[in-house]
C-alpha cells in the first residue's frame, strides 16, 4: 500500500483509472494487431513471450519475446493508451530472432506478441501482467 | 518415479489419539519408525520466536479458484473431520482453531528453538546424515531480531547446523545486511529466482541449488525465495535484486540437476502452498516441496502429480520429518510426520537454551517489561481480521487521531491468551520490522476502495500465480462488504465509516493511519511505541466483537 501524503496524492489522481482495472485490449491494440498481419488468422502459441505474472515495478517491466524463425515480432501492451511497444525486424543474418525491452504499463493488462514467421503465417501469445499497489506480504 | 508406485504415510494419527490418555511424551512425539535411505527436516517461517509461544491457527481461511474447499482453505471443526482429529486432542489445538484459550491452558505453549534442538539431535540420532532446510522468514520479527539485524537468529540457527535455507523477510533489513550475513553462512544460501534485477541475471550471491550426498543418495536441494518480495516488502531496501515465480528457470534448474545426476529433487520453497501446488503442475521433475510462506501445518503431504508438498507451519511450532526411500534414481516411497513443538513435554536441548538467553540478556529488562494485561485472546490469523489487529487499529485511531486505520494483512505474530500480561517483547512480536512507521495520511473514499481492491485481489484471484500469500488488510472504523468470487474492482461494496454509520463518500477525504508503507520516506513513530502507548493508557485490554466485514461468494 501506499501511503505517504505525496505518494498518495499522486495515486488518488489515477484512481479513476484503477478502479476500472484491469485495462482490457483497446481497439487501438486491435488496429495495431489488423496493420500488422493485414488481417491474416493469427494462430495460438509459436511465440515465447517472457513477462512476470505481477510487475515488480510497473514503470519498468522486463520483457522477453522470441520466436522460432521469425520475421518481425510486434510487441503490444494492450491496456496503455498507445499500445505499440515495439516491432523487431529480424534479417537472414540474425543469430536468433529473440528481444528483450522494458516497458511501462499503465496497470493490470495483456502483453501481447505477434510474430510473422517465414512462411508468411502469424503467430500470438499473451500474458496478464498485474500491476499492483502492493505492500500487505505475510 | 509412478505415483502409483509410490507408497506414503504421515504418522500425525499416532499422538492424536494420545489425547484421552492425557500422557502426551517426548517419545510419543518424536516416536517414527525410520524409513527408506534419506531424511529430511523442514522448519520454516520461524519469524525470530526464540521462546515458546502460543499460536492460534485461523478459522477463516478462505480458497478461490481449483482451491476453493482444498486444504490449507479448511479450518476448525471441518479440519479435524477432514483428518479424524478428536475434539480436545492435543492435535486439535495444535493444528486447528477453537477453543483455543482453555485448550492452550491445558496443553501449554508451543516452539522454542531450544525444543525444536532436541527434535532435530532426535532425528539426527536416528539418521545422522538428515538434511536440515530452512524455509526462511528466519531473521524476522521479534524485539532482539530488530535490534541485533537479525544477528541473534543467525547466532542460534547455525547452532542448529542446517544444510540450506531460502528467504522472503530477511531482506528487509537490505541488502547490505543481508550480503554481510549471507557471505558468512555456513550452509548455502538458495533460490533459484533471486536475480540481478539490473541485468535480469541469476544474483551472483544466492546459488540456484546445491548437491548433498546422504544415505547413498544424490540429492538436489533447489531454493525458491518468495516471489513477491519488491511488491509485498519495501523494493528501496534491496533495489538490486529481482525475483519472481520464474517456472521456467526451474524447470530448467530441475532438468539441470537431473542431468547431473540427482536421484532426488527436493524444492526448499517459500512461495506460498497455492503458488507451490500450481508450480508442481506446471514443473516436472520436483519429488518435494518443502512449502513455505502461507504458514500452513498439515499432518499429511498433499501429492501433486508425482510431487510431494510438505507444510510445516510457522513461529517454531512444528518441525516436519520426511523419510524418503530413494532407490534406482526415483522416490518410491515416503513416510511424514509433522511433530507439534509442545514446549511443556519437549526437554530443551540446554546447550541451545544458554544460547537463547545469552542472545536475550541485554535486552531482558526491555523485553520483560508489563505494559499491560489482556482479558481478551489476542491473535492475528484469519482472511479478514484478528484481535490483535483490532487492538492495532484501535491504537493507531486513538493515538494518531485518525477516522479509519489500516493494518497490514500479515500472517506472523504469536498469541496470548485472556489473563496474560502483554509484555513489550508481546508488542514487538507482533509489529517489529525495518518500516515500522505508523503514518498519517489524507485519503479519499475512492481511493480507499481501490486500496481494499488491490489487496483482495492479491488474496482472491483465482490464479495462485497472482496472490502474494498474505491476508485482507485490516481496517479499523470502516466496515465492509466483500464479495470474494468476483473480479478486481467490484468485490468491495457497502464501505461504512463506522463512528457515524455513513456511507463512505468517495470524493470525500478521511484521515487514515496505518504503518508498514512500502514506501520510502514515510514518516511517523514506531508502531511498537504507538501500540505500547495505547495499552498503557488502557491497562487492561477488552475488545468489542469485529463484524465489520461481511463476506459472500464463498
Amino acid at each position: 500500500m501506499d501511503f505517504t501524503r505525496r505518494e498518495t496524492l499522486a495515486l488518488g489522481a489515477g484512481a479513476a483509472l484503477m478502479t476500472v482495472l484491469p485495462f482490457r485490449v483497446n481497439a487501438a491494440a486491435d488496429d495495431a494487431i489488423n496493420e500488422f498481419t493485414g488481417g491474416a488468422a493469427v494462430a495460438d502459441g509459436g511465440v515465447d513471450l517472457d513477462a512476470p505474472e505481477i510487475a515488480e515495478n510497473g514503470n519498468t517491466v522486463p520483457i522477453g519475446v522470441s520466436a522460432e524463425g521469425a520475421t518481425a515480432i510486434l510487441l503490444l501492451a494492450a491496456g496503455n493508451p498507445t499500445p505499440g511497444v515495439a516491432t523487431y525486424n529480424f534479417g537472414p543474418l540474425a543469430g536468433s530472432t529473440a528481444a528483450s525491452t522494458r516497458i511501462r504499463l499503465a496497470g493490470t493488462q495483456d502483453v501481447i506478441a505477434i510474430a510473422k514467421l517465414a512462411d508468411g503465417s502469424f503467430a500470438r501469445a499473451s500474458k496478464t501482467v498485474k500491476v499492483t499497489i502492493g505492500g500487505c506480504g505475510g | 518415479m509412478a505415483a502409483s508406485a509410490m507408497v506414503g504415510a504421515s504418522g500425525f494419527g499416532n499422538w492424536a489419539r494420545l489425547a484421552a490418555q492425557q500422557s502426551l511424551t517426548q517419545d510419543q512425539l518424536l516416536q517414527f519408525d525410520t524409513f527408506g535411505n534419506v531424511s529430511l527436516i523442514h522448519v520454516t517461517d520461524i519469524h525470530a520466536q526464540l521462546k515458546p509461544i502460543y499460536f492460534r491457527e485461523p478459522s477463516i481461511n478462505i480458497g478461490v479458484g481449483g482451491n476453493k474447499g482444498e486444504v490449507p482453505h479448511v479450518t476448525g471443526a471441518d479440519f479435524r473431520r477432514l483428518y479424524g482429529i478428536e475434539d480436545g486432542s492435543p492435535s486439535h489445538y495444535a493444528l486447528s482453531s477453537g477453543d483455543f484459550a482453555s485448550l492452550a491452558q491445558a496443553y501449554g505453549k508451543v516452539g522454542g528453538l531450544d525444543r525444536v534442538a532436541t527434535v532435530i539431535n532426535a532425528i539426527r540420532a536416528d539418521r545422522p546424515d538428515a538434511l536440515l532446510l530452512d524455509g526462511g522468514d528466519t531473521w524476522h520479527g521479534s524485539m532482539t531480531c530488530y535490534k541485533t539485524e537479525g544477528q541473534d537468529m543467525v547466532n542460534v540457527m547455525n547452532a542448529l547446523k542446517p544444510d540450506a535455507m531460502t528467504f522472503h523477510w530477511e531482506f528487509t533489513l537490505g541488502s547490505e545486511r543481508v550480503q554481510e550475513i549471507v557471505e558468512g553462512l555456513p550452509f548455502a544460501a538458495l533460490g533459484q529466482n533471486i536475480f540481478d534485477a539490473e541485468w535480469d541475471e541469476p544474483a551472483e550471491l544466492f546459488k540456484p541449488y546445491k548437491f548433498f550426498e546422504r544415505g547413498g543418495v544424490k540429492i538436489a536441494v533447489i531454493g525458491q525465495a518468495f516471489p513477491y518480495m519488491p511488491i509485498a516488502n519495501p523494493r528501496w531496501m534491496f533495489p538490486e535484486y529481482s525475483f519472481g515465480i520464474r517456472d521456467e528457470n526451474m524447470q530448467a534448474m530441475v532438468d539441470e540437476v537431473r542431468a547431473a545426476g540427482a536421484e532426488l529433487v527436493v524444492c526448499l520453497s517459500h512461495n506460498g502452498f497455492d503458488v507451490d501446488k500450481q508450480m508442481a503442475s506446471v514443473v516436472t521433475g520436483i519429488d518435494v516441496i518443502l512449502s513455505g510462506h502461507t504458514h500452513d501445518a498439515l499432518p499429511e503431504p498433499v501429492l501433486v502429480g508425482e510431487t510431494i508438498i510438505v507444510a510445516s507451519g510457522s513461529n517454531g511450532k512444528f518441525v516436519s520429518r520426511v523419510d524418503l526411500d530413494v532407490r534406482d534414481g526415483r522416490m518410491m516411497g515416503f513416510r511424514h510426520k509433522l511433530i507439534p513443538i509442545f514446549s511443556d513435554v519437549i526437554t530443551p536441548d540446554a546447550k541451545v537454551a544458554s544460547l537463547i538467553d545469552e542472545q536475550r540478556a541485554p535486552y531482558k529488562a526491555e523485553l520483560e517489561e508489563v505494559i499491560g494485561t489482556t482479558d481478551e485472546l489476542l491473535y492475528r490469523r484469519g482472511n479478514f481480521n484478528g484481535t490483535w489487529d483490532d487492538l492495532i487499529c484501535n491504537a493507531l485511531m486513538s493515538e494518531r487521531e485518525a477516522d479509519i486505520a489500516m493494518s497490514p494483512g500479515v500472517r506472523w505474530g504469536p498469541s496470548l491468551i485472556p489473563g496474560d500480561n502483554i509484555t513489550r517483547e508481546d508488542i514487538w512480536n507482533v509489529t517489529s520490522m525495518s518500516y515500522g512507521e505508523a503514518y498519517r495520511s489524507e485519503m479519499t473514499g475512492e481511493f480507499i476502495k481501490v486500496i481494499l481492491e488491490d489487496v483482495a485481489d492479491n488474496i482472491f484471484n483465482p490464479d495462485p500465480y497472482y496472490q502474494q500469500g498474505g491476508d485482507m488488510v485490516r481496517i479499523g472504523g470502516m466496515g465492509y462488504r466483500i464479495d470474494v468470487s468476483k473480479p478486481q474492482g467490484e468485490r468491495i461494496s457497502d464501505m461504512t465509516l463506522l463512528k457515524t454509520g455513513e456511507a463512505i463518500d468517495p470524493s470525500k477525504t478521511y484521515i487514515v493511519a496505518g504503518w508498514a508503507s512500502v514506501n520510502e520516506g514515510t514518516e511517523g513513530p514506531q508502531i511498537w511505541d504507538v501500540v505500547e502507548s495505547h495499552i498503557r493508557k488502557q491497562g487492561t485490554i477488552t475488545l468489542e466483537p469485529n463484524n465489520s466485514v461481511e463476506v459472500t461468494g464463498v
